[in-house]
């Protein structure tokens, strides 16, 4: 490792999040011919996105980005990843940074080939976050089978350690280190990125939209994961209490999010989201029907307002302006969402199998570092100062597109830090 | 250069189990070929093998072991080429022994046992080898010299950031501006959207301090009342001809001709010479595209910049809001330019306008869509705005009539600001008319929050038109490229000139050239800082790597690029018009002039030339065709009822780590099928297929990205050519009295890896019916 760490303190920049902005970041200055050092705290890269089925509007998978982002990284030997790793602090100043990574154990180490065995052997399960808790792993797993670096984790919050081992027991190849410790490294750096991403609001926040108390109330990740072909129910649309296929399914826009009590700005995303995720239910559903619930879409642009009047060609999907106001469950598990239809000026009640909270965007991680945020965390650019840059949904609520331009120019932002010394 | 071989037959993850390691040894032994065997290749023990063998000087490494995907750093060695045979996703993983059993003590004797596992193995290993011997180490292309200067196309917001951007990276950046002052529409706005806390005031414009940066930049040079005449040449070598707007002369870019002129008057297509002349024709005075203009300036790399027009709002479908009719309905632009100058009055008598209502969408009937080309810039700039009359005017008012207020992310934060003027009235609702009310407009207005029937007396009544970007008038890049001035299929986002990339926003078809700002959607201002950035970068990054000789996305770093055998060629044309890229531009006769700094290395070329001229030092016609010839293909003669064998071309962005995935979950799919890792489905050459039915393999199929507008293909065209190939290969087919059913093309998405068991196993099927290809033996 000592070696990666002896380029000049001027040449290289720290990238803090492998999620979509953060490798956009990486990449493209790595292949302008920077060397670039990417932390992410997760046992894999690709972030949010990986956890996604499909991009709006062109309902293609994110892994299909993620691969060849992935090969990029492999094909270029500026990049240095760590994974299970935590930016503890920045100090310094534009141009000459010094960072302290914390190496959290994965408790496998490189000689891992991913060849399976362990998971057969080890008797504890956990949930899946990965998965927003729908399923459950073993206490040794891989994020996704696209999981990058493809390499097994140990979730030392749950396994037995040394006592059951069987693990390591299996593993012909002394992949299985369980007495693992966590390691620290100090790197210097030229220019530091944030993009350290986002996380979906805390919808049990939002006590009148009944999500965690109704089994049939979930949110729009959940959903992208129970869509997702490498999913909880390998992408088909079920809902939770009874695995029924839902006739009806409600959509409620902006929970959480242009709210005084929850987030007050809007997360940019969930509006196209929930039209798309309407393509998800159509695709299995043909005679689903499909409410929505909605302050105002926001599809702007050719693009977006295209998928949206596609969208509406669709008899069986109906949108209503209305901001969802309560929810209640019904004996059978469906359950009545009640909104105030705001030009009808009365309320109007829905009942329908599953509903889905478009629950909204607010920043991931609080960085240790001097950086400003505004009053919701979000970190704001001061490119006067420069040397520190935030991009992606670090910085604002934003789309997979938006992010990737954002990111594309950090890493311009970065070099030039570099090239000011 | 002289090759040394070595092969690495690694045991470890079920490999040993499944596969008899030693018959599979036979393979290189019998060529002679130094083969070794590890349990666990991967490990540092195993590894050291390999350094040392390199050190005594092998260069050819097969390593018989895991997918390519995986463990990429272990086995990367310097001045090596490395193979990577798949058995184990490809082999062992997705086949198993219980479906396909190893050859008891007794069978192993048996000459009519298929070991359809054994000999999967072993024709891999034989396929990584053929290739191994027909392909080079690849050596960077490089050009005579680099000209490291970037051109920006349009001196508005976006491109002057861009600029900026870049000369503090340290690059000389030449602006050009078609008016004759800097600034653009960020110029001519009275005051900009507030992007920070508390959102509350109006800011002054930002580009009058960005033209003061721009200007005392040393390496930045502007100039202003110019155009682009003509881009000649290639990333690094760009040969640019600059003009005043309107200027006329030979360097004006030739277009292709259209169409309709490509025929004779009885609609019969026109040979190369009445083609070639009639083109002469159509270009009269300008100088062919091959010739490059001697007093041009050079350039590395371009950032396109030009931005948007504002649209205009005319026909029947508006007539009903009074424009064109009514002086005083007015477009947003035309409101800004009025504000601009001072206070807001109306058009028509210059009175003072106090009650103005902002129209965000046509509200005809049912349909809630805004204007053409609008997005959320329209409706901030409503609020914006709105909030002029409320500063001209303390008894001012302000009505925003929309269908849906756009303003997401933090912008809605601006949106609450303005929900607290009390002057500034908020309402969705369907505008049915606007019509003359004395000396006054009466603004009519359906279902709206404040009421059913909204009536709103008004001085002034403003539209929201949307930007229109500039590329839906003029190429503007004006491209001296055999495929045309402007950017391929802009069309398909009406317009634009975009990547239609969500994950890789700049890639566009044509190398070296970044699009920034309105020209590639509706943005605000700060929305085009942010993506002139990202573009600065984009021009930089290109230019790095054509200088290091190496391809840009999405085969950042290869060395390789394709080499032309030109005593061969016949001028049909095919390289020079599929190529994705424009890459190539043909001379009068149709040679290809090739431009590798515009190569993309998908290989598209490659598949298209019929007479197979085009090669890529690690990726040729040859070593293709070396691995399908190197398939074993079972006859009679070999066993009483031989294997079928079909071989399948896969598409190594998407399709082959879905096959991957496939093999990691253990999913099952054929064993007859031999897989061929392609650069993208439009580099496959028809003659692969070809020759492995007439070597007597039973079908053929393509495995790749989805085409049509929503296309996934990497290289954009590259699977929608092959399936134009394949259909065509039809007829190939039925010359050799063959079913045009033992070839097909198949769409995959990355994620669909599940679907791929039923994809494979569906086809053998039905080329099992067809009954094994007749040429089997000969």
């Amino acid at each position: 490792m000592t070696k990666d760490n002896t380029s000049p303190a001027n040449g290289s920049i720290l990238v803090v999040g492998g999620g979509i902005s953060g490798l956009t970041t990486t990449l493209e200055a790595a292949e302008a011919g920077y060397e670039v050092f990417l932390v992410e705290n997760k046992p894999y890269l690709g972030g949010r996105v990986s956890q996604l089925n499909q991009y709006f509007p062109k309902l293609c998978p994110p892994t299909c980005g993620l691969e060849i982002n992935f090969k990029r990284i492999k094909d270029n030997r500026k990049i240095k990843v760590f994974t299970m790793a935590e930016v503890e602090k920045v100090e310094g100043s534009p141009g000459n940074y010094n960072a302290t990574i914390k190496l959290n154990p994965r408790l496998i180490n490189e000689n891992c080939t991913a060849c399976g065995e362990c998971v057969d052997v080890c008797p504890v399960e956990r949930k899946n976050d990965f998965n927003f808790d729908m399923d459950n792993t073993k206490a040794v797993y891989k994020a996704s089978e696209m999981a990058f670096p493809m390499r097994y984790t140990i979730d030392s919050s749950v396994c037995k350690g040394s006592e059951c081992g069987k693990c390591a027991d299996v593993c012909k190849y002394n992949a299985v280190e369980l007495n693992m410790e966590s390691k620290t490294l100090n790197i210097q750096v030229g220019a530091v990125v944030w993009s350290t991403g986002w996380k979906p609001y805390d919808a049990e926040q939002i006590d009148n939209l009944g999500f965690g108390k109704h089994k049939n109330i979930i949110t729009n990740m959940m959903m992208e994961r129970l869509s997702a072909p490498n999913g909880p129910t390998k992408g088909e649309i079920i809902r939770p209490s009874d695995k029924k296929a839902p006739e009806s399914v409600v959509f409620v826009q902006c929970a959480g999010s242009r709210d005084e009590n929850h987030l007050t700005y809007c997360s940019y995303i969930c509006c196209m989201a929930s039209l798309k995720q309407a393509t998800y239910v159509r695709a299995q559903y043909p005679e689903a029907k499909i409410y929505i619930f909605y302050i105002d879409l926001r599809t702007p642009g050719q693009k977006y307002e295209k998928f949206y009047k596609n969208l509406k060609e669709d008899e069986n999907v109906f949108f209503i302006k209305g901001k969802v106001a309560e929810v209640t469950e019904e004996p059978d598990g469906s359950i009545t969402v009640v909104a105030e239809d705001t030009i009808a000026g009365e309320k109007v009640r829905q009942t329908a199998d599953m509903v889905i909270l478009a629950t909204g965007m607010q920043p991931a991680a609080k960085p240790h570092a001097d950086l400003k945020v505004n009053e919701d965390g979000f970190i704001i650019n001061d490119f006067e100062k420069g040397g520190m840059f935030a991009a992606g949904c670090a910085n604002k609520p934003a789309d997979v597109v938006s992010s990737n331009q954002n990111a594309t120019g950090m890493a311009l932002k970065a070099i030039q830090t570099l090239v000011k010394r | 250069m002289s090759k040394k071989y070595g092969v690495y037959i690694c045991t470890g993850c079920g490999i040993g189990e499944a596969i008899d390691i030693e018959k599979l040894s036979d393979v290189p032994d019998e060529e002679g070929i130094k083969c070794t065997t590890n349990p666990f290749l991967c490990s540092k023990e195993g590894v050291e093998i390999l350094k040392k063998d390199v050190a005594d000087g092998t260069n050819m490494i097969a390593i018989a072991a895991c997918s390519r995907r995986v463990n990429f750093d272990v086995f990367r060695f310097d001045g090596c080429l490395v193979e990577r045979v798949n058995l184990r996703e490809q082999v062992v993983w997705s086949h198993s022994r219980e479906k396909y059993p190893a050859p008891t003590e007794e069978q192993k004797d048996d000459d009519d046992f298929v070991d359809h596992i054994q000999l999967m193995a072993e024709d891999y290993l034989k396929m990584g080898l053929a290739r191994l011997e027909k392909v080079e180490i690849p050596e960077a292309h490089q050009m005579e010299s680099v000209s490291k200067k970037i051109l920006v196309i349009g001196g508005g917001i976006t491109g002057l950031s861009s600029a900026i951007d870049a000369a503090k990276a340290g690059y000389d950046v030449t602006i050009i501006e078609k008016e004759a002052v800097l600034g653009g529409y960020a110029g001519k706005i009275r005051k900009q959207i507030p992007v920070v806390a508390p959102y509350e005031n109006l800011v002054n414009p930002v580009v009058e301090a960005k033209i003061k940066e721009a200007e005392a930049l040393s390496n930045i040079t502007i100039k202003t009342d110019t155009i682009v005449a003509r881009i000649a040449g290639e990333p690094g070598d760009f040969t640019v001809t600059l003009k005043k707007p309107g200027e006329k002369f030979e360097f004006d870019v030739p277009f292709p001709l259209p169409d309709e002129m490509k025929v004779d008057e009885d609609g019969k297509e026109l040979d190369v010479e009445q083609l070639n002349e009639v083109y002469k024709e159509f270009n009269k005075g300008k100088e062919d595209i091959l010739t490059f203009d001697p007093n041009g300036e050079k350039f590395g790399a371009v950032v396109l910049a030009a931005g948007w027009r504002p649209d205009t709002i005319e026909g029947d479908d508006y007539s009903h809001l009074g424009i064109g009719e009514l002086p005083d309905v007015i477009t947003n632009s035309q409101f800004e330019e009025i504000a601009a100058k001072g206070k807001i009055i109306k058009p028509s008598d210059g009175k003072e306008a106090k009650s103005v209502v902002f129209v965000q969408s046509p509200g005809k009937g049912e349909d809630d869509s805004d204007f053409k080309y609008c997005g959320s810039v329209t409706s901030l700039v409503s609020l914006k705005q709105a909030k002029y009359i409320r500063d001209d005017y303390e008894d001012g008012k302000a009505y925003v009539i929309y269908q849906h207020m756009r303003t997401p992310g933090l912008q809605e934060n601006f949106y609450k600001s303005i929900q607290q003027d009390d002057g500034i009235f908020l309402t969705k609702g369907e505008v049915a008319s606007v019509s003359k009310n004395g000396n006054g407009l009466i603004v009519e207005a359906d279902n709206t929050l404040l009421g059913e029937k909204l009536k709103i007396k008004a001085d002034l009544v403003v539209l929201a038109a949307g930007m229109v970007p500039v590329t839906v008038d003029d190429p503007v890049i004006n491209l001296a490229y055999r495929q045309g001035p402007g950017f391929r299929d802009n069309d398909i986002y009406d317009g634009y000139a975009d990547s239609n990339f969500i994950c890789f926003p700049y890639e566009t078809q044509r190398t070296g050239i970044y699009a920034a700002g309105c020209i590639r959607r509706s943005m605000t201002i700060e929305e085009s800082v942010e993506d002139a950035s990202g573009a600065a970068l984009k021009a930089i990054q290109c230019i790095d790597s054509v200088t290091r000789g190496v391809a840009v996305h999405p085969r950042s770093g290869d060395m390789t690029f394709p080499d032309f055998f030109f005593q061969r060629c016949t001028q049909c044309k095919r390289c020079t018009e599929e190529c994705p890229f424009g890459a190539l531009d043909d001379d009068e006769k149709g040679t290809p002039k090739p431009n590798p700094a515009r190569c993309r290395r998908c290989g598209t070329c490659m598949g298209a030339c019929p007479e197979r001229i085009i090669n890529f030092a690690d990726y040729s016609i040859d070593s293709i065709g070396s691995q399908v010839k190197a398939v074993g293909v079972p006859s009679e003669d070999d066993y009483d009822e031989p294997p079928l064998r079909i071989l399948a071309l896969v598409c190594e962005n998407d399709a082959l780590p879905a096959l991957d995935i496939a093999g990691m979950n253990k999913l099952q799919y054929s064993a007859d099928v031999r897989i061929i890792p392609v650069r993208c489905l439009g580099s496959v050459n028809v003659i692969w297929i070809k020759d492995a039915l007439a070597q007597g393999m039973d079908g053929a199929f393509l495995l790749g990205c989805k085409h049509g507008d929503d296309y996934q293909c990497h290289f954009v065209k590259g699977s929608e050519l092959a399936s134009i190939r394949m259909k065509k290969i039809g007829d190939a087919l039925s010359s050799l009295a063959l079913e045009e059913e033992r070839v097909t093309q198949f769409e995959i998405a990355i994620d669909e890896y599940d679907k791929l068991p039923e994809m494979i196993n569906s086809f053998v099927e039905e080329v099992e019916a067809l009954g094994p290809n007749p040429f089997k033996g000969f």
